[in-house]
């Protein structure tokens, strides 16, 4: 992107977030290198990771593909080895127990998977068992607990289909209540909507977000969809190159994205890119009868003021609407806006001035015809 | 054709059945562990034993590369050995197993690395230990590919039983050559024959529909 979106002057107070409550799961300076192998140099995959998840949270890492959200997720139930660090999760130092140990840790943290990873030779009554089985339940108690999962999320109906017989939102309902099965005090998520429809996405994450609230379970995902941050997330972390560059509350990140990689994240759910077509015909130099396109970013109490009518009316100038966007984030308005007014460099100062005002940030992109 | 002759053939039939069962059996015994151990024992797998993996494998493929008839003759003792003999159908059973083992093995060892890793990560994310890995996970998924494997592996074993007939072994092969070639009865070796392609299509047959009824990734079983 040409031009990023400016970072906000008068950033709004961030709604209350419930950090105060003792984190489930702690990653304290982890790094995760993978040693040179034949001609491939090393890889360092993380680097001094430090990260607190608040239980009840559900907080969501988003990165570009090879950014380490992978190894970040895995190292929460031990999948990985961290090479330098400590993770600890409901107080138990995953990095420092044996596989014995470890096997006993990860029954109480549950993990969904972008392909599912359905048994193919298993009934999703079956497969919801299967953690039950390895956990050593005695057969004529698994059925007590599958059947309210399968009624949970919604398919009793389907308790003997196999996962060929299931669509990509069933089967992903089959992994959510398999990985829910031992009861779980955690639930890894790790980019369990990447491979659904838009549609289908929606109803997985509201799912989720029942779950969250009814078994007060914490989730942790990883995605590299900021839509699915939007809608999912109570906080965000964003990894770029190993490092977490932000973090915060999702309302936040939206409303005051400080690092790049966080400005591409949230440009491209938040309408911050400048469309294509105006991108085309906008110029840096102000002709005879030029308009100024301006970017506004609405945030939080400056989304519900009357702005642009006030603009034309305390300033008599005419505001064209080019290309916008508003919507809620973590329960807060938030908009974006590209407008072109036709004004002298006076007036134009003066728009920019009254925008900025209420909070919101402008900048001055160019002009055109 | 004599009723002699049918009787004949009607036991040489048997004979190779019996022949090849056994064989199949003991080879399954025996090759299935070790498929199992070449599929999981390279670095970083579940049973992390390469060097083990390595030497396994070289006699594996030492094993295969041997010609049949070759190996027939060159385990004569052992077959003495083990079956008393080193004639007759009985002493047919040692070669055709030992011929079988590394076959079974690779087979298995190829069914079995064509699960999908993702599901073996799964299980481990619920805590599975690698031997559940295998009897929850891989066995099971690998089931519709090891039932095609072993169908593959009689279909073999057949035509190796026709050639421990060769070297006094039992069956088909002993027939087809004694009777047929030796003492000019086309008709003996054409039934010997025919018997031969009736039984293959059979077991690949049966062997495909059982596959067929294992296998869940299609929404048609």
């Amino acid at each position: 992107m040409n031009s990023p979106i400016p970072i906000l002057s008068g950033a709004p107070v961030p709604p209350p977030s419930d950090v105060q409550t003792r984190p489930i799961i702690a990653f304290a300076n982890v790094s995760k290198v993978y040693p040179a192998r034949n001609e491939s140099a090393q890889v360092v995959a993380l680097d001094g990771i430090d990260l607190q998840v608040p239980e009840g949270a559900i907080v969501g890492v988003i990165g570009k593909s090879g950014a380490g959200k992978s190894t970040l997720i895995r190292l929460i139930n031990g999948l990985e080895r961290p090479s330098s660090g400590h993770v600890l999760v409901n107080s138990t130092d995953v990095t420092a127990l044996d596989e014995r140990g470890l096997r006993q840790a990860r029954r109480s943290i549950g993990m969904i998977f972008q392909h599912f990873n359905l048994l193919s030779s298993r009934t999703a009554f079956e497969n919801i068992a299967l953690p039950l089985e390895i956990a050593g339940f005695p057969t004529s108690e698994i059925a007590g607990v599958v059947e309210p999962l399968l009624a949970m999320v919604g398919l009793s109906d389907k308790r003997d289909r196999y996962p060929a017989e299931l669509s990509g939102g069933q089967k992903q309902r089959v992994g959510i209540a398999r990985a829910l099965a031992t009861k779980p005090r955690v639930l890894l998520s790790d980019e369990a909507t990447s491979a659904l429809d838009p549609e289908t996405t929606d109803q997985i994450l509201s799912l989720l977000k029942t779950i969250n609230a009814e078994l007060k379970l914490t989730i942790v995902f990883i995605t590299h969809e900021m839509s699915v941050v939007k809608t999912l997330a109570d906080r965000v972390a964003v990894l770029d190159g190993g490092r977490i560059v932000e973090q915060g509350t999702t309302f936040e990140i939206f409303a005051n994205p400080r690092h790049e990689t966080t400005r591409r994240f949230v440009g491209s759910v938040a309408g911050g890119h400048v469309p294509g077509w105006l991108l085309a015909k906008l110029r840096s130099e102000r002709l005879a009868g030029d308009s100024a396109v301006l970017h506004v970013a609405f945030v939080g109490r400056g989304a519900d003021q009357p702005v642009l009518s006030r603009l034309a009316r305390d300033l008599g100038v005419d505001v064209n609407i080019l290309h916008g966007q508003v919507e809620t984030i973590a329960g807060h308005p938030f908009g974006s806006l590209f407008i072109s007014v036709s004004a002298e460099p006076e007036i134009l100062r003066a728009i920019i001035a009254e925008l900025k005002a209420g909070q919101n940030s402008v900048e001055h992109l160019g002009y055109v015809s | 054709m004599s009723p002699e002759i049918l009787r004949l053939i009607a036991w040489s039939t048997l004979d190779t059945l019996v022949m090849v069962g056994l064989s199949g059996l003991f080879g399954t015994l025996l090759g299935l562990p070790l498929g199992i151990f070449l599929a999981t024992s390279r670095a970083n797998e579940l049973f992390p034993a390469p060097a083990a993996n390595r030497i396994l494998g070289l006699i594996v493929n030492a094993t295969r590369s041997t010609p049949f008839i070759i190996l027939v003759v060159a385990i004569v003792p052992l077959t003495r050995l083990i079956a008393g003999t080193s004639i007759g159908t009985r002493a047919a059973v040692v070669p055709l197993t030992i011929a079988a083992i590394p076959f079974i093995a690779r087979v298995i060892e190829g069914a079995i690395r064509e699960v999908d890793q993702g599901l073996v990560e799964a299980a481990r994310a619920f805590g599975a230990s690698p031997l559940q890995i295998v009897q929850k996970v891989l066995l099971p998924e690998a089931m519709p590919a090891v039932t095609l494997a072993l169908t593959l592996t009689v279909v073999s074993l057949l035509g190796y039983s026709a050639m421990v007939g060769a070297v006094g072994g039992g069956g088909l092969g002993d027939l087809g050559i004694r009777y047929g070639y030796q003492r000019f009865m086309p008709e003996v070796m054409a039934t010997v024959v025919l018997v031969l392609i009736a039984l293959v299509q059979g077991v690949q047959t049966l062997g495909e529909a059982i596959a067929r009824r294992l296998d869940k990734r299609s929404r048609n079983s």
